[in-house]
């Protein structure tokens, strides 16, 4: 029995179809993240999860119990559902102080005084926030406000947590403190953690499994290394990390770039035809010496930027212009020098 | 050779700049106040508060200050239960037709309140008010049900007109709050009920309150509906007792010393009311503004929503379309006090209107006085922000401090100011022109136009008048070509939000008028005093036309100047 299991959710506002036929299971105890850009359905797919959206088909299910149901018209509201929740913009309470805010879901459920107290301090203590525990929030940085806001919805001890956007109101160096303080918390408590983000690095950090949403449309379901390397398709390739695509021509299973006339790389699947699209990340590249020709390509040194130990740069190969990422202290061309480099892991996408 | 040049020719204009503003609120505002202080607590030369609290501990006075508070406190109370109640309904449940709702509500702010009040004498006043005559003759009644021209009568009648003060602050907090915050207390467990008790209404309390203390500030020194209401049943309030004392004794200088004394009580309540607001604002800064959600929590009204909907259409139209109403028949009566009835009604009265010298002059006055004043503030209180915002130099704090100070000045303070200052004891007498109710406006509207210039002009980063420079315009081309485009619509807005009050206003104007210098609220208010309700209802009439005309095409016209300045926004917003 799953967690959380949703069959076939669509959601539309208007014309526009939300998301899709969505299916997926969440275990317990997984941390699942839901990754793509703005306008993609992830948040709408977790504002459903939360019954604060009604569904349009489908229906939605917790540890096999129906939450929410288009075909019978049932819906739990967001309040029985014992979810916690953390939203982008914090939304903690400016007018409670940060022990009021963590205790208000206990209060409102009638709690006992005594386990009142005890689960404030637990949340406070895994948070770091037994300091500053009578301070109203209005005074506290974004990150202490965003820790309040998981303070009080893992003070219930949640069936699911959802965590909407959580980290993205907050500076680069925050971010990554309070991606593992999240991680830990979820290690700790074992809770079921669904994780709404655009970011790939955060949902790559922390997920158990991930999924890739684009146009309300789930594009692929796995294990964050999994979809790293084996991206289903063009869109979640440029999502996950930096990519070229390169056009090429297709002879006897080898591929031509554009504008040259060596191979640069075999194995292309015979169903792609004369015409295919190369994928590969900048630093699967490398530069070759001249004498060494086995699938060596020319090209041209554009430009190169230095961004601290990675040096950037721009190439052109045949008719395409390609990225490329190497450190520092490889041998590196001139900008305007002529080079070899060669192609050291590609994927094939239809043209 | 050409640099140095430059450089004294912006100081020039700076300078110059800096030293009119200086002059404007000196002469506008800080001789004024300093000679109602001065008169209030000098007596012969001489520091006299003995004399200051003789007149305070005077019975009469002492009732007037009574009053005052007792009206304020009651219309504050009612305005806001009504304001907040209403905000809520129309922002936080499934009311039908919400926006058209939203709307109507802020119709009663186009009813001066004044007009209203003497509608709803004609309706309620206990000897022959239509409706306690109607009530008495179908109960059969000895005595009248309603008796309108009470405290308790004054107080209904400015919540009427007031309470949409509240309900603006407040359904702009619940607007502009962000619904994730209520999103997360239902997520904790909490239905809407106890999130509408712990959450929504303590978050909007700094708003309600906001909205409580203009009531409070305006109602303090509200001068028409005490004195269309109160004045004949010997109930005074400050401003009404000021005018009574000045008008009986024929503006001499004793009733004026007390009117000094009573207005400094004004000021300082004023003040402290301001200073309060301030406070409460500070303190409830809460960071409510929306995130990305998209709906707030809407709480379904299922059996009560029809009713509640029919509740506020009846209160529109029982404080809007009914008094006007009233108003428009009395004003086609041949004489007060007959029945509603075809043979009684003539339509001479409103052609009489243009005819009649008194409210023929009143139109006029009030049009070219408005329309002047809006002019002249819009273009000083303009520079004066431009100094405040984009200026630096020693002493700015006394600028801004003087530029802030007329918020706090209640009309009836203003008028006392301007007859002290005008009235020939700097060789310059203006008493009995319309100059002086012209000069009353500027200073009485200052602080609209610097407060409405000062937004636009803080919006413009200081780099777009510097980058005109680095393009080589002088200090005067940079403001004329690219500051001033940039701030036209605040200059607009500022004009119409002067334009529009001025047209109605009654309490300073009613101290400071002449033979021929009434303005249409003066020429309504003395009409009725003399008895001739039904020319002053036909004025009345054809001063809500313009009113309502007026607002419908400005609205219009300041929607679709909006619309072309948001183009330009993004360029504005670049931070400093």
């Amino acid at each position: 029995m799953s967690q959380l299991e949703l069959i076939d959710v669509t959601k539309r506002f208007g014309d526009v179809t939300a998301v899709n036929r969505l299916n997926l299971r969440v275990e317990k105890g997984e941390c699942f993240s839901f990754l793509g850009p703005s306008g993609c359905g992830k948040t709408t797919t977790l504002r459903m999860i939360a019954g604060f959206e009604d569904l349009d088909e489908g229906e939605l299910r917790v540890e096999g119990s129906v939450y929410s149901s288009s075909f019978k018209k049932f819906y739990i509201p967001p309040e029985k559902r014992d979810f916690g929740m953390v939203f982008q913009a914090f939304a903690v309470w400016p007018h409670l102080t940060v022990r009021e805010n963590v205790a208000f879901p206990l209060r409102i459920r009638h709690r006992p005084r005594h386990e009142i107290e005890e689960r404030v301090k637990m949340a406070l203590t895994s948070t770091n926030l037994l300091k500053i525990q009578d301070s109203y929030p209005g005074r506290l940085s974004g990150g202490e406000q965003q820790r309040i806001a998981l303070a009080r919805a893992i003070a219930i001890n949640p069936k699911v947590m959802l965590l909407d956007e959580p980290l993205s109101n907050l500076d680069a160096k925050l971010r990554e403190e309070m991606r593992f303080e999240i991680k830990d918390l979820q290690k700790r408590f074992g809770f079921t953690i669904i994780y709404v983000t655009h970011d790939q690095a955060e949902a790559m950090a922390l997920s158990d499994r991930m999924l890739v949403m684009d146009n309300g449309v789930v594009q692929q379901i796995g294990k964050p290394l999994e979809i790293y390397h084996k991206p289903a398709n063009r869109f979640v390739f440029s999502f996950i990390g930096l990519s070229n695509f390169i056009p090429v021509s297709v002879r006897d299973g080898a591929a031509i770039i554009d504008g040259t006339d060596r191979i640069a790389a075999e194995g292309v699947p015979p169903e792609l035809g004369s015409r295919a699209v190369m994928a590969c990340r900048p630093s699967d590249i490398s530069f070759v010496p001249e004498s060494e020709t086995e699938r060596a390509v020319p090209a041209v040194l554009l430009r190169r930027t230095y961004l601290g130990d990675i040096v950037d740069m721009k190439l052109k190969v045949g008719a395409a212009e390609l990225r490329v990422q190497k450190h520092v202290k490889n041998a590196l061309p001139q900008e305007g020098e002529r080079c070899f480099i060669r192609f050291n892991s590609v994927l094939w996408y239809k043209d | 050779m050409t640099a140095p040049l430059a450089e004294k020719k912006k100081l020039d204009v700076s300078r110059l700049v800096l030293l009119f503003s200086i002059l404007i609120l000196v002469v506008i505002v800080a001789v004024p106040v300093l000679l109602i202080l001065v008169t209030a607590f000098f007596e012969n030369g001489k520091f006299n508060i003995a004399g200051v609290a003789k007149i305070l501990s005077d019975p009469d006075t002492y009732q007037a200050l009574l009053n005052s508070l007792v009206i304020a406190a009651g219309t504050t109370v009612v305005s806001t239960v009504l304001g907040t109640f209403f905000a809520w309904l129309v922002a936080r449940t499934d009311l039908p037709f919400k926006s058209t709702m939203k709307a109507l509500f802020l119709v009663p702010f186009m009813l001066p309140s004044f007009i209203g009040a003497l509608a709803w004498k004609v309706l309620l006043s206990p000897r022959s008010g239509y409706i306690n005559k109607l009530l008495m003759a179908i109960f059969g009644l000895e005595r009248a049900p309603f008796d309108i021209m009470s405290l308790g009568g004054i107080i209904a009648i400015e919540s009427m007109y007031l309470f949409p003060f509240v309900f603006l602050q407040v359904a702009g907090a619940l607007e502009r709050m962000d619904p994730t915050l209520e999103e997360s207390a239902r997520i904790s467990g909490a239905d809407l009920f106890t999130i509408t008790r712990k959450i929504t209404l303590p978050l909007v309390m700094p708003s309600i309150l906001a909205g409580a203390l203009l009531v409070a500030l305006y109602s303090l020194s509200h001068f028409g509906v005490p004195a269309i209401l109160g004045t004949e049943k010997g109930i005074f309030n400050i401003p009404t007792k000021i005018y009574e004392r000045i008008y009986s004794s024929g503006g001499s200088f004793g009733a004026i010393r007390v009117g000094t004394i009573l207005s400094t009580i004004l000021v300082i309540s004023a003040a402290l009311i301001l200073k309060l607001q301030d406070l409460l604002l500070k303190k409830g800064q809460y960071q409510v503004i929306a995130g990305k959600s998209m709906r707030p929590v809407v709480l379904k009204l299922r059996g009560l929503k029809y009713p509640l909907l029919a509740i506020s259409i009846i209160y529109i139209s029982i404080t809007v379309i009914l008094p006007t109403i009233t108003i428009f028949l009395v004003g086609g009566l041949k004489t007060y006090g007959l029945p509603f009835q075809l043979k009684f009604m003539t339509w001479d009265n409103y052609l009489k209107i243009f005819q009649w010298k008194i409210t023929k002059d009143a139109i006029w006055n009030s049009l070219y006085l408005s329309v002047g004043a809006a002019f002249v503030t819009m273009l000083a209180g303009t520079m004066i922000s431009y100094v405040i915002v984009k200026m630096k130099f020693r002493g700015k704090f006394i600028l801004q401090f003087l530029g802030v100070l007329p918020f706090s000045l209640p009309g009836t303070v203003i008028a006392l100011g301007v007859i002290l200052t005008w009235s020939g004891r700097f060789g310059i007498n203006l008493y009995n022109t319309p100059w002086i109710i012209f000069v009353a406006y500027v200073a009485r509207y200052m602080a609209f136009a610097i407060k409405s210039s000062s937004a636009s002009l803080s919006q413009v980063s200081d780099s777009l008048e510097e980058a005109g420079r680095a393009c080589g315009a002088t200090h005067w081309q940079s403001l004329k070509d690219i500051v001033l485009p940039l701030i036209r619509p605040g200059m607009i807005s500022a004009f119409f939000l002067i334009f529009l009050p001025a047209l109605r206003e009654l309490t300073t104007s009613v101290l400071l008028y002449g033979p021929t210098t009434r303005t249409i609220g003066v020429a309504i208010y003395t009409l009725n005093e003399d008895g001739e309700t039904v020319k002053a209802a036909a004025l009345a009439s054809i001063a809500l036309i313009i009113i309502f005309v007026g607002e419908t095409l400005i609205r219009k016209f300041l929607a679709t100047l909006e619309q072309r300045a948001t183009k330009v926004e993004e360029i504005k917003n670049v931070p400093a």
